[in-house]
């Protein structure tokens, strides 16, 4: 239906530290479709900003390596272009809007300045036509344009992450990259940043990738959701699949671990043990060592996706048992009611 | 009865512009074996009320009673009995632990700090208590940056534990952690509680987590008590008109009934030389001239209090 | 039974512990190529000053008027000074005095400024502000003069080149442990420090000093070098060791004459003396390292 905006393919990243490989990013297919928001949820360290950072080629190398795999934007490939068209692509077609707003704006410039700096960079425009711009966006983002010449101490939290929106949107980038946008703002604040940034996006029709580890934002803002496990995709689908009929033991373990406001129950079912230690994978299933399903042969070997109903891929041996087994079992497997339950049928 | 009540409780700082309110007049009382969430949003002088409380900072003015003992201006031998009953579990777990101390020797410097055990039950409570929170006894010898956030937490509820208060304060003990480790503490915080009988007073801007873990809520906003009540009852039917929208900016999981958003305008402002009267007004969408008013905290419904001179036109 | 057997684990404990925390120290000084290189150079310049009187050809004091100002030779390896004095010698004898001054100045200035800072960035405040105006007073005499004076007051000799030094060295080093302590202060295990009862003292040097004193050890090092050369400069001007005492800032000053026309007797001093601050940098920041628990083996 709609086209693919984005498409990684294959993409794994490493790092090398104190003689140690980091595997960042394993294996990772991911498509951003064009106008839409793919949500990318994982714990810290599991990746996602990395691939963030891979798309707009501004991992720090090395450390970082980029062992293989491709990024097309548009039907081109971002890895191969050169430095300078790469460039152009920044700011102009992707446009990246960090998790700290606090350190993101140079605090000896007006706010105002900053946004048409960036503006001039990247357009043929003359001051005046930069500086219009800026007062449009400033008003876009819900700030009045007096604050042109304000300096960014001189702004809230909230407010300062507007300005980063405004300076992010201000060349119409046709991709943006939100790496937990609102994490570091309080709740209402929040909530105004959400709406704001989605009634934003339907008016230019941009795409997003929203990286967060808050499944709620995931919930109210995104069209497709990403699973993110130790670097790899575990489950992928839209947020209906993801929210209604979570299938991954991560996926489901996540949703246990989550205080629900309309449920009593005292007790949380959160999932047992740690992330595994980046430079030292476990074999086969990354999630194996702390999931309550685990089963035989699954740390033999690296689990494929398998799309268990149609747009729903997830990475689990106990659908390649299943499938292997009885063709298509899983598909009978659709929509049913609360995570919870979903669990207690996987379990079975 | 109440183990903790506070009365008009005040914390004033001077800074530079003026005197900031941080705590201003803030009664509630909690029971014992129950836990009070304290909600707000950053800069609602939620921690300066936790720390004040149990007497990391200085009162300005009111009343703090634990089991009716005023604790409040405690001094010398008393404040240092007060320090055996009440204790705190930071947010931070990468700044609450000292760098250069082991787990061991964390855990065992609240109880050689007491005078009051030998060695060897140091020794024994130490390893007890490591137990109690789940940290493998290999762990011993390890340091703070040797352990993950969530094992780093277990560490600082096991010093806070070490005497058996009867009152810990947490400060958001699980912000720092992710989710599938925030449910591990969580759970041990109400095991702990369960087994042990403790009252928590737990501040956080995290609802749902509050939620979760409270008997009784209090919502902050600007140093002041907007409302207070048993949290089914807070978060079935909140009446301050700042706890409405507070609730209704949660992101919700539940794609079947999403939230209905009430938009606030406008930024939290500060409590630095506020003018009488309810903080929130300047962002309520009901405020009026009899906010300007200095509001009293009225019962509502049982145990239900609110700080709103419109309440019962607001929700009818 | 139980109970004597946590009384054997008790006692097992602590000894273990210490020991584990040297070592992993010493694990970590050992892995580092540069800091070990910096010990070893160290070592053999303390043990030559050290062993001197084995070593040395000559007395550092005799005087052979058939090779003034003379350069190398088998004879004297290192050449003569413009007394005839063997240089390799003199540089023997006068490391003795020059590492003991440096090392004595340094450790000096470093006790009590990691004590004063503690305090005061401890405090903050006004304790802060009152300590940090004195300190500007201090600094705005320059050190050297400051030196002189409590020299030419006191009198001459090692102790009072010390006491100088020290004096002169101290509010520098009280305003690095200060801001070091001002950081610090903002962590919360010191506030959890406070909530479990320890008193202010337990406060500021059981917790906060052991978390201040590895950074200060590298700006310690650093100033041995320059204490090596006020030194010198004192007794240049005749209030810091006394001739003929050999020193080796003092063979440097009184070489100076001669620099055009015989540059051996000032590079000799002054590349022992450079060799050496290099080793105690390298040393220093090697340790600095292996000190900070944060940091991986």
């Amino acid at each position: 239906m709609s086209e693919e905006f984005l498409k990684i393919n294959d993409l794994v990243v490493e790092y090398s530290s104190g003689g140690q490989i980091v595997q960042a990013v394993n294996h990772v297919d991911l498509t951003v479709k064009k106008g839409k928001t793919l949500g990318l949820v994982g714990e810290t360290g599991a990746g996602k900003t990395t691939i963030a950072k891979t798309i707009l080629r501004i991992l720090p190398m090395p450390p970082a390596k980029i062992k293989q795999g491709e990024i097309f934007l548009d039907g081109q490939d971002l890895l191969k272009l050169p430095e300078k068209e790469m460039m152009k692509v920044r700011g102009n077609k992707i446009a990246m809007i960090f998790q700290d707003p606090m350190t993101a704006l140079n605090p000896t410039m007006t706010v105002g300045d900053q946004i048409s700096e960036v503006v001039l960079q990247h357009n043929d425009y003359t001051k005046q036509q930069a500086q219009e711009r800026t007062i449009e966006m400033l008003e876009l983002v819900g700030i009045a344009s007096v604050r042109y010449m304000d300096y960014p101490h001189q702004f809230s939290g909230g407010m300062k992450q507007r300005v980063v929106i405004a300076m992010a949107l201000a060349c119409n980038p046709e991709l943006i990259l939100a790496d937990e946008p609102t994490t570091a703002l309080d709740v209402t604040i929040q909530a105004q940043v959400l709406d704001m940034m989605r009634e934003l996006r339907e008016k230019f029709n941009t795409s997003m990738i929203l990286i967060t580890h808050d499944l709620g934002v995931v919930a109210e803002t995104c069209d497709d959701v990403a699973v993110i496990y130790a670097g790899e995709i575990v489950e992928y689908g839209t947020r209906e699949h993801i929210f209604r009929n979570p299938q991954h033991p991560y996926t489901l373990g996540l949703f246990g671990s989550l205080p629900k406001l309309d449920d009593d129950s005292k007790r949380l079912s959160p999932i047992h043990g740690l992330p595994p230690d980046p430079t030292n994978l476990p074999d086969g299933c990354k999630f194996g060592p702390r999931c309550p399903e685990c089963m035989k042969g699954c740390g033999e070997k690296n689990q494929e996706m398998l799309e268990i109903e149609p747009g729903h891929f997830v990475r689990c041996c106990k659908f390649t048992a299943a499938q292997s087994a009885k063709g298509g079992q899983a598909e009978e497997k659709t929509a049913s009611g609360s995570p919870a339950e979903t669990k207690q049928r996987g379990g079975v | 009865m109440a183990l903790l009540e506070v009365e008009h409780l005040k914390k004033y700082f001077s800074v530079g512009a003026g005197t900031n309110h941080a705590v201003d007049d803030i009664t509630l009382s909690i029971e014992k074996g129950h836990t009070m969430g304290a909600v707000g949003e950053s800069g609602c002088g939620k921690s300066t009320l936790g720390r004040t409380i149990i007497r990391l900072l200085d009162a300005t003015d009111g009343v703090v009673r634990l089991d009716g003992e005023d604790i409040t201006y405690a001094k010398g031998k008393k404040l240092r009995e007060l320090r055996e009953k009440v204790s705190i579990v930071f947010q931070d777990p990468y700044s609450s632990l000292n760098p250069r101390s082991s787990v061991e020797a964390t855990i065992k410097e609240p109880l050689q700090e007491s005078h009051r055990y030998t060695k060897a039950q140091v020794q024994q409570r130490t390893e007890e208590l490591m137990d109690l929170v789940g940290i493998e006894e290999r762990l011993r010898l390890a340091y703070p940056h040797e352990m993950d956030g969530g094992r780093r937490q277990r560490v600082g509820i096991a010093r806070a534990l070490a005497l058996n208060p009867q009152f810990i304060m947490c400060d958001e003990p699980v912000s720092a952690l992710d989710v599938s480790i925030q449910a591990q503490v969580l759970n041990l915080l109400m095991d702990l509680q369960e087994q042990m009988q403790l009252t928590y007073m737990f501040v956080t801007h995290d609802l749902s987590v509050v939620r979760h873990i409270s008997d009784d809520i209090c919502v902050m906003y600007l140093g002041q008590l907007v409302e207070t009540s048993p949290s089914r009852e807070l978060f079935r039917r909140p009446l301050h008109p700042y706890t409405k929208a507070l609730l209704s900016a949660i992101p919700s999981t539940d794609l079947d009934h999403p939230m209905q958003r009430v938009q606030l305008k406008g930024e939290i402002t500060s409590a630095i030389n506020p003018e009488p009267g309810c903080r929130f007004a300047a962002r309520c969408p009901y405020a009026c001239d009899k906010c300007r008013e200095p509001q009293v905290l009225e019962e509502i419904e049982p145990r239900h209090f609110v700080s709103c001179c419109r309440v019962k036109e607001i929700n009818d | 039974m139980a109970n004597a057997a946590t009384v054997t684990k008790a006692s097992s404990v602590p000894k273990r512990k210490k020991d584990t925390q040297l070592r992993q120290i010493t694990r970590r000084l050992v892995k580092s190529k540069t800091a070990m290189l910096g010990l070893i150079v160290l070592v053999i310049i303390v043990l030559a000053c050290v062993f001197a009187p084995l070593i040395a050809p000559y007395d550092p004091n005799y005087m052979d008027y058939t090779s003034l100002n003379a350069g190398s030779s088998l004879a004297h390896i290192m050449g003569c000074d413009n007394l005839g004095r063997d240089i390799f010698s003199r540089i023997l004898y006068g490391g003795r005095m020059s590492l003991m001054l440096g090392f004595t100045v340094a450790v000096v200035g470093m006790v009590f400024g990691v004590f004063f800072g503690c305090i005061v960035g401890y405090y903050g405040g006004q304790v802060d502000n009152i300590a940090m105006r004195i300190c500007d007073v201090w600094m705005a005499i320059p050190g050297t003069l400051l030196a002189i004076v409590i020299s030419s007051a006191l009198g001459s000799g090692f102790g009072y080149t010390v006491l100088a030094l020290s004096v002169s060295g101290l509010p520098g080093s009280v305003r690095g442990t200060r801001a070091m302590a001002l950081k610090e202060r903002e962590m919360e295990y010191l506030e959890a420090a406070k909530a479990m009862n320890c008193s202010k003292m337990k406060i500021m040097f059981k917790h906060m000093m052991p978390n201040i004193i590895a950074p200060t050890i590298v700006g310690t090092t650093g100033q041995i070098g320059g204490t090596m050369m006020s030194a010198a400069g004192l007794s240049y001007i005749g209030l810091g060791i006394q001739p003929p005492t050999a020193e080796w800032g003092a063979m440097c000053s009184s070489a100076r004459e001669y620099l055009t026309k015989y540059p051996h007797e000032m590079l000799w001093p002054g590349f022992v003396i450079l060799l050496t601050v290099l080793a105690i940098n390298l040393l220093g920041d090697g340790l600095r390292d292996a000190m900070d628990p944060r940091l991986k083996d």
